[in-house]
């Protein structure tokens, strides 16, 4: 039953993967890649990892594909052209590709690990700890530093790139709900008793 | 035949039964929701709202779903006809996936799972994508400005929805709703997490209200504005799809508020005995809040919208996960904001 789940996920991130280049329109593309990483949350459901799978769906489906998805329906892209610009970089994909193929060789191919190198690999929750408070123990706990550390980085490109893009424009009609809010009506209207006949 | 409900067969059986039996309830509920929506609406507008098809208008709903059945279904010229019809499929069905997790009594779920609230928000983070696609799809300007409201209003909301979500996680220390559910035994009614988490529970009324596109934030489909937002380009069953879809999506949401913070299944006063029916209970008073609210309160602006969500809700929602972590580490107050402690 796993092995069937295995080879049908497996089957169907591979496949999207492919649909993803192949795809005509940009915006098919996008919804291939989805379908690769839903199918990628199933392999780590397999692996017994469903907290890394969930969030996996949280943050990259959720989240960062739909302002992916934004971006490539917003763009007025020429379709035409970019096919004829395709077979530029065919050289640099095939040179990626050999790199990935000569890596899967040395991984899987005559490869031998010295003997008791599988027990130096670090474990560093014991078994027996569901996967979600494992991760919580490595990341709050042994690793609090480095964590915080590359989460104030994110913040601080975060700050960056907004920076860089604000432009204070003066110009424009902006909205003050503080100023709104405190609208009254006595001074926002006036009510007239128009008499018939006469007009204001 | 006990041998034979172990045996994959039986079991892949008795999942399928478990799938219909949730189907069956979802959508009959479904059914009512929408006449009960329409009943409050008429009464709050004193008028008296459906009441010609079957006694007391019963009936109205069924009716209405087969005129959609029936009628034709018309695809707009240059429309993508393939994302077309799959993104009312998708509304639908990732609406009705969630169900899979939520538990009705205890032992009354068809998957237990260890994430089972990670699980809910990553299907219903998901949902944007039936508005996103039905939007681009329809080839039309008034469907694809909606659909791209609708997917900021629904990404901005999930944001505070999450760290709501996560200061109930820290109190009960478990993400499986049963266990949620269980941390919140005790004194009956003040001993559920509305108490414990009492700002963050009308925000998460809030932010539910937003998150489902329903008033006051109806914005991907104000009619004013946009005709009828992503959906204007869809007529017959695709409509009725993303109706069904807004509407189990809703339920799920009264769900979830029923089981993070009113004890779900557990009964107020206690002496009574727990089961299913304070849940259903729980969950059709949310759902009546649900309808006061749409014949109540007039539709937001776009930029109100935004502006409450990033700017109010989300520094509110994460001072609280702050003040939540505090509350439990040191146990203040007995631990009542860690329920975890004494087990």
């Amino acid at each position: 039953m796993m092995t069937f789940a295995f080879y049908l996920f497996a089957t169907i991130v591979c496949l999207s993967g492919v649909m993803v280049v192949m795809a005509r329109h940009p915006v098919h593309s996008v919804l291939w890649l989805i379908l690769a990483f839903i199918s990628a949350a199933g392999l780590f459901i397999l692996l017994g990892a469903e907290f890394v799978a969930m969030l996996l769906i949280i943050v990259y489906v959720g989240a960062v594909a739909v302002l992916f998805l934004f971006v490539v329906m917003m763009l007025d892209i020429d379709f035409a052209s970019l096919k004829t610009e395709l077979v530029s970089f065919v050289p640099v994909g095939g040179l990626i590709a050999l790199v990935l193929l000569a890596v899967l060789a040395v991984a899987f191919g005559d490869w031998q690990s010295a003997e008791g190198a599988g027990d130096l690999v670090a474990v560093p929750v014991g078994q027996g700890v569901q996967n979600t408070s494992g991760i919580g123990l490595v990341l709050y706990d042994r690793y609090i530093l480095p964590f915080q550390v590359s989460g104030l980085i994110l913040l601080v490109a975060m700050i960056g790139a907004i920076t860089l893009t604000m432009r204070h424009r003066t110009n424009v009609k902006r909205q003050d709900v503080i100023q709104q809010m405190h609208r009254d009506p006595a001074k926002a209207m006036q009510l007239r008793d128009v008499k018939p006949g006469q007009g204001l | 035949m006990a041998e034979f409900w172990t045996s994959s067969w039986g079991i892949a059986l008795i999942l399928l039964a478990q799938g219909l039996a949730i189907i069956t309830f979802v959508m009959l509920s479904l059914v009512y929701m929408v006449y009960g929506d329409r009943k409050v609406w008429a009464a709050v507008q004193m008028r008296r709202g459906p009441n010609v098809v079957g006694p007391w208008g019963l009936l109205q709903t069924f009716a209405d779903a087969l005129k959609y059945v029936v009628k034709e279904v018309v695809v707009p010229a240059g429309a993508d006809r393939f994302v077309f019809f799959l993104a009312p499929f998708l509304s639908m069905t990732l609406a009705l996936l969630a169900f899979v997790a939520i538990p009705f009594a205890p032992g009354w779920v068809m998957a237990d799972l260890n994430v089972a609230i990670l699980f809910i928000f990553a299907v219903s983070s998901l949902e944007v994508y039936g508005v996103i696609m039905g939007g681009w799809a329809s080839n039309s300007k008034y469907p694809f400005l909606g659909s791209l409201r609708s997917a900021a209003q629904m990404i901005s909301y999930e944001v505070s929805l999450g760290l709501i979500i996560i200061g109930v996680i820290i109190s009960a220390g478990s993400m499986n709703l049963t266990a949620i559910v269980e941390a919140q035994r005790g004194a009956g009614i003040f001993s559920w997490f509305w108490l414990a988490h009492f700002p963050m529970m009308i925000l998460f009324f809030i932010s539910a209200l937003a998150e489902t596109n329903r008033a006051p934030f109806d914005l991907p489909e104000a009619e004013s504005e946009l005709v009828a937002g992503f959906m204007s380009e869809y007529s017959s069953t695709p409509y009725l799809l993303f109706m069904a879809g807004e509407y189990i999506a809703m339920w799920l949401m009264c769900a979830l508020i029923s089981l993070l913070f009113f004890g779900g299944w557990l009964s107020p006063i206690p002496g009574l005995p727990d089961g299913a029916l304070w849940m259903f209970g729980k969950m059709c008073f949310w759902f009546f809040m649900f309808a006061m609210v749409k014949a109540i309160v007039p539709r937001y602006r776009y930029d109100q919208l935004m502006r409450v969500g990033w700017k109010v809700f989300l520094p509110l929602s994460l001072a609280w996960v702050v003040i939540v972590a505090f509350l439990a580490r040191f146990e203040v107050a007995g631990g009542f904001w860690a329920r975890w402690a004494g087990l």
